[in-house]
């Protein structure tokens, strides 16, 4: 059924009758999703989008160019606090001031994609994390960013309508969202995409049939920049507060978490990754008010460990998430889902 | 004058903390091509242990010492047995986020049961004594960590040049295939270099809890402590020493001369630099790849 006669047959959006019906369904189901939820539901399901945003973008670098970063939250931190200082400073709209925060983004991570070039593994791995680590130190002490202090996102206008609630900003966040993972889409089937794969697999071979590893691996780089950028740019907005703190390498290694979750390698994979960490995410932020778990929980951490500590099991959580996951399935949750419809095909046979 | 022999001297001190964490880094690198993000949690285990041991069973200090030593060296053991052995073909990106997941659970476990408070280890000697060379101040327990630190680094030294142990692990690291067919087990080899590197590291650790100690406490160390390696070339045990005192000192003199505020994330712009120009790190030979 998939046979591909062209890479025209590759680029189309839709491959048939159905995936148009079910693209349909999930956008009136995004539609209509604040009118059905409450407002908690709402500020989650903005979380989670940004959180889509950054993955997909570190899953272009990660997954289909072979390049590990750890320095992701730099990138988010120089998002977020560019389009705060672009809109309170130089007065750009904020659309204006999203984008630029993720050419400004864009920009950094071609600079770290040079001396990237050279690197590989374990000090591509130090280089990136230092990258990261460094951003937040000198964000932390320039005064006009505020410093230690944190920056106040300021009102959030476009074309004339004020974006107060969760709800309305969920359509704007959302928006950006599906733009995004759609140019991800089709940048992964296209000629650049290619280029990508081609240097993960073996980047010899690639230079040798013509790829330009220069301009590809920056390439790389800056894109998955662009794409932390504006997902900094759009969660200022949602915290409406942001400190140097937030955007520590806990926060890299968690985007990290959930690309690897999801599927290195393809575009829904890393899309469910977020999905599910998010949520989880924020669901262990108070994990003792879980029913049935919580109460149990609060037993073992009383007489075993410390209550204090409670919210700490999130690492053991997530730890034990990716440990089994390369373990077992080191595909993700796309791998799961391959295997799954492999399985169902031929049923009952 | 003073103040750059001063400066120099408690850079050397720092960076001993640094080189034994760099040590076990390499150690790991060169058995199983892995940087090991959990070196520093797999020190903060034993280390936690020792206090637990020392407060709520009433050990000794030196009892709860040895005892810290001989459970990192399981733990060692055991995470490489049970989890980094069992990953399916894996390349470097997976390999590096097991040791991730790896260092999350052991940092989720150790915080979940003693919270986010400082604590100070029981130590027999005192964190405010010093002695005093010339017009230039050592703290004794610097001048301990400086010791130990040279005393394990000859100790592998010699265990790598005269032990059948060290020399085993030395032709696993070189060709694994080869040394397994001349009959030595790699995989109870590497079993056995992870939880030496652990025992290492847990040396760091212990000296450092006497000063402070908190479930994050061996973040700076490893961080820095992996600099180190990559500066020395991750496959080099001179190196990482080397690179070690270098982060170290460097990170003194740049906090006295230029700005004590960015003294933390200097030693991430002297690695790019030295990185940028020699991509192996200075002691490693640059490995090409064959096709």
């Amino acid at each position: 059924m998939d046979m591909k006669r062209s890479y025209y047959d590759d680029v189309r959006l839709f491959s048939s009758g159905v995936t148009v019906f079910w693209f349909v369904a999930l956008m009136a189901f995004l539609f209509f999703y604040p009118f059905v939820f409450t407002n908690y539901y709402v500020y989650m399901a903005n979380y989670i989008a940004i959180n889509i945003i950054v993955v997909v973008g570190l899953n272009l670098l990660v997954g289909y160019t072979g390049q590990i970063s750890l320095g992701h939250a730099g990138f988010y931190a120089i998002g977020a606090y560019a389009t705060i200082t672009l809109m309170t400073v130089a007065h750009f709209p904020f659309l204006a001031a999203l984008v630029c925060a993720g050419l400004i983004a864009a920009v950094f991570g071609f600079l770290l994609g040079l001396p990237a070039l050279r690197l590989e593994g374990p000090y591509l791995a130090i280089a990136t994390l230092g990258f990261g680590l460094t951003i937040t130190t000198v964000i932390g002490r320039i005064e006009m960013l505020g410093g230690r202090q944190g920056l106040h996102a300021p009102d959030l206008v476009i074309m004339g309508h004020h974006l107060t609630s969760d709800r309305q900003f969920y359509y704007l966040a959302v928006t950006i969202t599906v733009l995004l993972v759609l140019l991800a889409r089709n940048i992964t089937k296209t000629k650049v995409g290619r280029a990508f794969i081609a240097i993960r697999d073996a980047h010899i071979a690639a230079e040798t049939m013509g790829v330009n590893l220069v301009l590809y691996k920056t390439m790389a780089f800056a894109l998955s920049a662009f794409y932390a950028g504006v997902a900094g740019g759009l969660y200022a907005f949602v915290l409406r507060f942001i400190e140097p703190e937030l955007f520590n390498l806990f926060l890299s290694v968690f985007f990290l978490t959930m690309a690897v979750a999801g599927g290195l390698g393809s575009v829904m994979g890393p899309i469910a990754g977020a999905i599910v960490l998010s949520f989880l995410d924020l669901q262990l932020r108070n994990i003792l008010s879980i029913p049935y778990i919580g109460d149990w929980l609060r037993d073992l951490s009383a007489s075993y460990f410390s209550l204090t500590g409670v919210s700490n099991i999130q690492f053991v959580i997530f730890g034990s998430i990716l440990i089994a996951i390369m373990l077992f399935e080191p595909l993700g949750l796309y791998g799961l889902w391959i295997r799954m419809k492999k399985y169902w095909k031929p049923w009952p046979f | 004058m003073i103040d750059f022999l001063q400066m120099t001297v408690s850079g050397i001190a720092v960076g001993s903390s640094y080189a034994l964490m760099a040590l076990g880094m390499v150690l790991i690198y060169k058995a199983s091509e892995v940087p090991n993000f959990a070196q520093g949690e797999m020190a903060l285990l034993p280390v936690f242990m020792a206090y637990m041991l020392i407060y709520t069973y009433g050990q000794s200090v030196f009892a709860a010492f040895f005892g810290a030593l001989a459970f990192a060296m399981f733990l060692g053991c055991f995470l490489e047995f049970a989890v980094v052995r069992r990953a399916k073909n894996p390349n470097i990106l997976g390999l590096i986020i097991i040791t991730i997941g790896l260092e999350m659970v052991l940092l989720g476990f150790v915080s979940w049961k003693f919270g986010a408070d400082q604590r100070v280890m029981p130590f027999p000697i005192s964190s405010y004594s010093s002695f005093m060379f010339g017009n230039v101040y050592i703290s004794t327990l610097d001048l301990l960590t400086l010791v130990a630190a040279l005393v394990i680094m000859v100790s592998l030294f010699l265990f790598f040049r005269f032990s059948r142990l060290g020399v085993a692990m030395k032709a696993t690291q070189q060709n694994e295939t080869a040394a397994r067919l001349m009959g030595i087990r790699t995989n109870r080899v590497k079993m056995i270099t992870w939880g030496i590197s652990a025992t290492v590291g847990t040396v760091a650790g212990l000296l450092l809890a006497p000063v402070f100690m908190e479930p994050y406490m061996m973040w700076d160390p490893l961080l820095k402590g992996f600099a180190a390696a990559v500066i020395g070339g991750m496959t080099s045990l001179p190196g990482a020493v080397f690179g070690a005192y270098i982060v170290g000192i460097v990170e003194h003199l740049f906090g006295g001369y230029v700005s004590m505020e960015y003294k933390a994330v200097v030693a991430f712009a002297v690695i790019v630099i030295v990185l940028c120009v020699k991509p192996s790190g200075l002691f490693a030979r640059h490995y090409v790849k064959k096709v």
